[in-house]
Parts: structure tokens; sequence; C-alpha cells
């Protein structure tokens, strides 16, 4: 069975760019616009990993991703953040939230595969 | 349109969508300058536009957007104030955004003098004291790094904190990382794992030493730990083989590794060498080091020995030439000794002798072992033949006046010696056919819009135990037509013939074809193709052809790793027994009277709901014996054909030496050759793909 990645980005291009290359290495794709949606979307479906933006409208990435480490079934998943220039201090927020590791953006699609590669066997 | 282009087309309607958010939330903002909600709006914003911009390329406006949003975080900061004038200069960098977008629509460059003006009023809001702090930005993710080759031994210790797993990071995912580099052993301790009742099970209580041996920097390794630099006390140590360092002295004694690991005093070490055991017992006997302590250093040092003899072969290379001669004798002696051995696993298994089949058990172990390494001293690699044809493809091309080049891949792909020899001729064939027929002269294939020089690619690669050598030509691809007419003409197939591609195809490989329209020097030489098929056919292997009109032609050939030794499934008919290479062999089924029954004779088998055909080998070899109720049907496939093959009993996989038949039996059909079973009795083995085509040969005559 394939394994399903959440991507949340509230940067529809983004998204796309994550779907797209995710899909074409055979996993299976939930987008969602913020933390909130993302929430909400995960009612239905049971995710693998999760790759997320820092910086969103209604609930940013930190905030989702406390929330979904509180729930039983996210506890020990990987979760990648996606930050901007290398914000240390956004990458240590997150880690302490519960976020397994980070991708800088801009990134390319190889740079991401790498990286989801390394956490999600 | 590409999907990098899809993703910019994106990128561009999502910000104007942003810009007009922007505007928006700076107009709301000129009304309540202190609503951080809004300030929280822009800055969202312009990130986004930013972050998504230098994804796709758009690097000026990202470039510009990473300026104005430094200045707005100290707006968020609540250093600068929220002011008329910085309303005004936002909303001017937005226009100037909206500016740049349009600009790489209608392709011609974006005004930057007006970049610069409004950056430069940014700029100036900014206080004195905060200008000095640029933000740097480094890359994350770090290039692999190479050193020339040279083979580095690393000593890491690695122990990730306790709660490594919350944060979804799986440490085996990392060593198993490591193993990528290169030579890795791992040794993890466990000592400090609590009793199973102490135990929490989301805690990680190990830790690890890795021994790693590989020709990657430094960088590389962190790399690996890159998310858990935190989370985890990491040490990387080079112990061996850095130019630096002296790599040709003594190898570190394991005292001092591990005094050099701060785990042992010079102290310990001495009372340990005092006494007559190994300095590695003593110490763990003396619960000086931990078992695990030891053993990982032990193979810290016999890693760099490793390490050290491979930097040493490669300097001497050290190589003998022995004569085919001697070679086909220690294989000839080494298939005897299968045969011998086999016999004595038979007698121990039958006399229930422990003690005997112990032995018998270790015998059969050294033999495999011995039976490989003859095989792999036969090998050699395809390189020396693919050289010769470049040189042919060069001769060649200039005598036909076309222009083609070649490229190998695969080159150190290893085959048996027997296999390359008789390789070479049939490899001469096809390439001489491939530039006489395939490629097309310079011009012509100038007015069908190709490269003026012709393609040739010969690849080799292994595919289960078999390899595959791939000649791949970008000509003018197999006429079916042409082949066709010529096979009528010649008379192999009837006019009215309906013939499929592969059908087609397989024609050239018919005696006595050829389609050149006028003789040439090159081919047309009364040999064929079939000469190439006959070889390739002896060899065990097979031969494929796949072309397209106009585009070229893919001839792919199959051999099997090694002639001597095959696996063997062993079949009892009539009291005789017979052996079938396994590699064909799909799967077994029963036959029973009422299926005969139902198929009204016909040697049909129905597998459940795909028809088979099967070939008797009681009748096809003449044998005596009553037919048994209960027969069993043995499935094979060659190429996209399954036929069944029926015996009377199937006894079961066997190690098969391939004994030649002789000159007097060369002519037989359907058996390729011979093989000692155990006990001493021959079995013959079949050759499938002729036995089917002789069984089919002979329906054929009867039904004309």
């Amino acid at each position: 069975m394939s394994k399903t990645i959440m991507t949340v980005d509230d940067s529809a291009s983004i998204r796309q760019m994550v779907n797209f290359t995710l899909k074409d290495a055979g996993y299976d794709v939930i987008e969602a616009m913020d933390g909130k949606d993302a929430l909400s979307k995960l009612h239905e479906t049971t995710i693998h990993m999760l790759i997320s933006d820092v910086n969103m409208p209604n609930m940013d990435g930190i905030e989702l991703v406390r929330q979904l480490r509180s729930m039983p079934d996210y506890r020990f998943i990987p979760i990648i953040m996606l930050t901007t220039e290398s914000q240390d201090s956004k990458k240590q927020e997150g880690k302490q939230a519960g976020a397994t590791g980070w991708i800088v953006k801009p990134f390319k699609p190889e740079q991401l595969m790498a990286v989801v590669k390394k956490v999600l066997k | 349109m590409s999907q990098i282009d899809k993703h910019k087309e994106t990128f561009k309607e999502e910000a104007y969508e942003l810009l007009g958010e922007l505007e928006t939330a700076f107009l709301e903002l000129e009304g309540s300058p202190d609503d951080r909600e809004l300030i929280g709006r822009v800055f969202r914003a312009m990130h986004t536009i930013k972050g998504s911009g230098a994804m796709f390329g758009f690097d000026d406006i990202a470039e510009f957007m990473h300026d104005i949003e430094t200045v707005f975080e100290q707006v968020r900061d609540g250093k600068i104030a929220v002011t008329k004038h910085l309303i005004n200069l936002g909303l001017s960098a937005r226009d100037q955004i909206r500016t740049m977008l349009d600009a790489y629509s209608k392709n011609e460059p974006a005004d930057e003098s007006r970049s610069r003006e409004i950056l430069a009023a940014f700029k100036s809001l900014v206080p004195q004291a905060e200008k000095k702090r640029e933000v740097t930005s480094s890359s994350d993710v770090r290039h692999p790094d190479y050193n020339n080759n040279e083979n580095i031994v690393y000593r890491i210790y690695f122990r990730p904190a306790q709660n490594i797993f919350m944060n979804g990071t799986n440490p085996i995912y990392l060593l198993n990382e490591l193993k990528e580099l290169g030579e890795c052993k791992v040794f993890a301790y466990v000592d400090t794992i609590p009793p199973l009742n102490e135990i929490n099970p989301e805690y990680c209580y190990t830790h690890w030493d890795i021994i790693l041996t590989t020709n990657k920097g430094i960088d590389s390794i962190k790399d690996v730990f890159i998310f858990v630099e935190g989370d985890c006390e990491l040490s990387i140590k080079i112990v061996d083989g850095d130019g630096g360092l002296d790599t040709t002295g003594d190898i570190e004694k394991i005292g001092n590794i591990l005094m050099d690991r701060g785990v042992l005093s010079q102290d310990d070490i001495k009372k340990a060498l005092s006494s007559q055991k190994r300095l590695g017992e003593i110490l763990v006997d003396s619960k000086a080091v931990t078992k695990e302590g030891l053993r990982s250093a032990l193979a810290e040092q016999s890693q760099i020995r490793d390490a050290r003899q491979k930097r040493q072969n490669m300097e001497t290379n050290s190589n003998i030439r022995v004569s085919t001669d001697k070679l086909d004798h220690f294989v000839d002696l080494v298939g005897e000794l299968v045969i011998l051995q086999q016999r004595l696993s038979r007698t121990a298994s039958r006399q229930n002798d422990s003690e005997l089949f112990s032995i018998a058990e270790e015998v059969e172990r050294l033999t495999v072992e011995l039976r490989d390494s003859a095989f792999s001293v036969r090998m050699v690699p395809i390189e020396t033949t693919f050289n010769k044809l470049k040189r042919l493809v060069r001769d060649l091309s200039n005598e036909l006046g076309k222009e083609t080049a070649m490229t190998t891949n695969g080159g150190e792909t290893e085959l048996d010696k027997t296999v390359i020899d008789q390789l070479n001729d049939p490899l001469v064939h096809i390439i001489r056919n491939c530039i006489d027929h395939g490629i097309e002269p310079p011009d012509v294939r100038k007015a069908s819009g190709k490269a003026k020089t012709g393609e040739i690619r010969i690849s080799a690669f292994h595919s289960g135990s078999n390899v595959l050598i791939q000649i791949k030509d970008d000509g003018n691809g197999i006429n079916t037509e042409v082949v066709r007419k010529k096979a009528i003409e010649k008379g192999l197939v009837a006019a009215n013939a309906e013939l499929s591609e592969k059908e087609c195809y397989s024609l050239i490989f018919e005696p006595g074809f050829s389609t050149a329209k006028e003789i040439t020097s090159v081919s047309g030489r009364g040999v064929g193709m079939d000469v190439v098929k006959q070889t390739i056919d002896s060899l065990r292997g097979s031969i494929d052809v796949e072309s397209k009109k106009g585009k070229g032609t893919t001839i792919t050939i199959t051999l099997p790793l090694t002639l001597a030794i095959i696996e063997g499934l062993q079949v009892e008919i009539g009291g005789e027994y017979f052996v079938l290479p396994l590699s064909a062999v799909e799967e077994c089924v029963e036959l029973t009277h009422k299926d005969v029954l139902k198929a009204n004779g016909r040697h049909i088998a129905n597998v459940r709901g795909e028809i088979v055909p099967y070939i008797r080998l009681k009748d096809w070899f003449l044998l005596d014996g009553e037919v048994k109720d209960i027969e069993q049907i043995v499935i094979t496939r060659t190429g996209d054909r399954r036929v069944g093959f029926v015996v009377d009993r199937v006894v079961g996989e066997h190690q098969t030496v391939i004994k030649a038949l002789g000159t007097i039996y060369k002519n037989v059909q359907g058996v390729s050759g011979a093989t000692i079973l155990g006990d001493g009795r021959v079995a013959m083995i079949i050759d499938i793909p002729h036995l089917i085509q002789a069984a089919e040969m002979e329906e054929n005559s009867l039904c004309a």
C-alpha cells in the first residue's frame, strides 16, 4: 500500500509542487491550506507523514505540530517543517513542538525527496 | 506546458491574489495602525510571495521581497512604528512587484532602478543600530563531498536523547542511512536498558558505536544526523586514512583505541597486560570495558586493517595469467566433486548416522563455496569484446559511407569465459546488420530530421541469474512488409500467412534469409542471422528483437551466467530420470485421468482458467510403463509461452553438473546434455525450447 503524506501550506503553488513531486514518487498526497484545514481533514483519513509550512493564517505550523503530536495516532510519525532561510529560532520551536526535521525554502523537488526518503520508510 | 511552467502559472495567479490581499491589508492598517493581526497578515502575504517566488525561479521578486520583509520584521516586532509613510512605501512596493510579475508575462525586464529606489526608502526607516544585523542565509543542504576515492575509517558515537521517538525520528533509519555510505559495522550498547518492568517502551535506551569505512567526507556523515543534531550526543572521528594521518604506521593496538575513546586508562592496560590471557578478554572479565565496547573496538581494528589492505591492493593489483585449459580442468573437477558430494549426502541421510551426516553437511557447504569461487575465476568482463566492436563500427561506417557512433555501457559485467568467446561472432554480425540495414546514410538521416550521425548503444547488465546484452540503434527499424515479402519469396512462409510483428521479426533468424537489396561485402556472406540464433541457442540463451519503423531496432540477447552447472528439477518418467532447467519451470500441477477425459484427448490442461498445452514426455521419448491415474505436469515458460511437460513424478531440485553428450548424439533433439545423479545414474537434461519446437513441427507435419 502506498503511504499517504499530507502537505500543508497556504501557498497553492508550493502545495502543487510538493503534491506533484510526491505523487510522482508513488505516494498518496492530501493537501491542506492551513493548520485548521489540516486537522479537519485528519478526521477523514489517516496519514503517514506531514509536511507543513510554518507561517500560515488560522493556525500556524508550530501549533499544528503540537496538536498532531497530542493525538495518539500521530505521536511518532515523521513531520517536516518548511522554513525560510534557515530561521534557527523557528527550527528550534518546531523541534520542541515535535517536528522531525525541516526543509529550507526555496527547495528543489530532489531536495524534498531526499528528506522524505530519509524519514519515511 | 511543462510541469515547471504549470507551477509558475499557479504561482503567478497566487501572487496576484496575494498582492490584492496585501493592498487591502495595507489600507486597513492605515485605519488601525496598531492592529497586530493586520501586521501579521501583511507579513504572511510577503512571506509567501518570497518563499514561493524563489522556488519557481522568480528570483528578483524573491530578493526584493526579502529586503522589504526584513524591514517589516521590525515593524512586527514593534521596533518601527506604522506610519503613513511606511504604508505609502508598502503600497508602492506592492505595485512594483505587480510590475515585475507583469514583466514576466510579457517577457521583458522590469525597471530595476524603481526597485532600488523603493528599497533605499525602506532602509532609511531602519534605525541605525539595527542596520548591521544582516540576515545571512545559509543553505542547510550540504553537498556530498568526496575525497579522491580514498577510503577513510570513521568512528561514530551516537547516543540519541531518550525521547528521540517523540519527534518521529527512528534511529534505525539513521543507521541504515550510514550503511549506504560504505562498509559499516554497528554496535549497540544495551547495558543501559533497564529491567523489563521498568522499561518505558517509548524511550530509546540504546546507544551505538558505528565504524564506517567510506570515501565520503565528514559532512556526508553529519548530514545523516542533521535533524537530530540537538537531540543526541554525537561524535565523529577519523580513525584511519585521512591524508594527514600516518596511514602506513602500525595499526592502533586495541588498548590504545579504548584509551583514545576515554573508556580506559593506561593503568587498566598495564594491569591487564600482566596476565597471560588476551587483552580484550581480560578487560571484559575485569569489567573495565563492556563486551559491546570491546567488540566495537575490535571491529574498528579489523576495519582499519581491511581498509589498508584494500589501499595496498589498489597499488599492487597482482594478477597472474593462467591458461584456460587449466581453468577448464579445474572447473571440471569441481563438477565431479559436486556429484560426489551429492552421493555422500544421499548416503549419509540414508544411513541415519549423525556423525556422517554432519560431515556431509560440511562437505556440501564447502563444495558450494568452492563451486562459486571456481566459477568466479572463469568470469571475465565483457569490456574487451565491446572494445573490439568499436573498431568494427568505425571501419564499417567508413566503408559504407555512413556515420555511426557507438557507445557502450556495463562493460564491467562479467560472463563465463566460454560464453564471451562464443559471443564475439554473433555480436559482430548483429552490429554489421545494424550499420548495413539499420543506420541510414547521413543525407537520408538529415532529411528525416535525425542527427547526421547514427547511434549504436551496446549495454550489458544482470537480470536475475541471466546477463542481458542489448544492442540498440536509432536507424530505420525493420520494415515488416519487406521481411514478409522476402520470406514468401524464399518460401519460408505461405503467401497468405497472417504474421504478427513479432513473428515477422523472428523470420530474420530463419536459415537462408537476407533482405539486403544487393549483396555488399558486409552482409550477405552466406552466414545470416540464423547463425547468430544458433550460437545463442547453443549457449542456452535467447534472442529477442524489437523495432519501431523509422526509430530504430533493439536486439536483446539473454544469456545464463554460467554454463557448467544449473539448478534443475529432477523428474521421473517410466523409471528413468530427467532434469528440467529450473529457471524455466513455473509450477507443477496434477493431471488426473478425469482431466484427460474432459479435454477429449487433446493435450491441453486447464491451469486456473488458462489453457496450457502439454507434451507427454513418456510418449515423446517412447518410454514404457503404464500411465498412472494421477500424473504431474511441470509448467514451463519460454518467452511468453507456457507449455507443460507430463511426467510420472517430480523428484525435486537437483544441482545439475552438465556433461556434454558427445559427438554421436549431437543431433538428438530435445536433449541438451546429461548429468550424473547422486546414486551414479545418468539423467538427461531436457532442452525445453528445442523440444517444444520439434513437437510443434511434428504436429504440423501430421496436420498437413
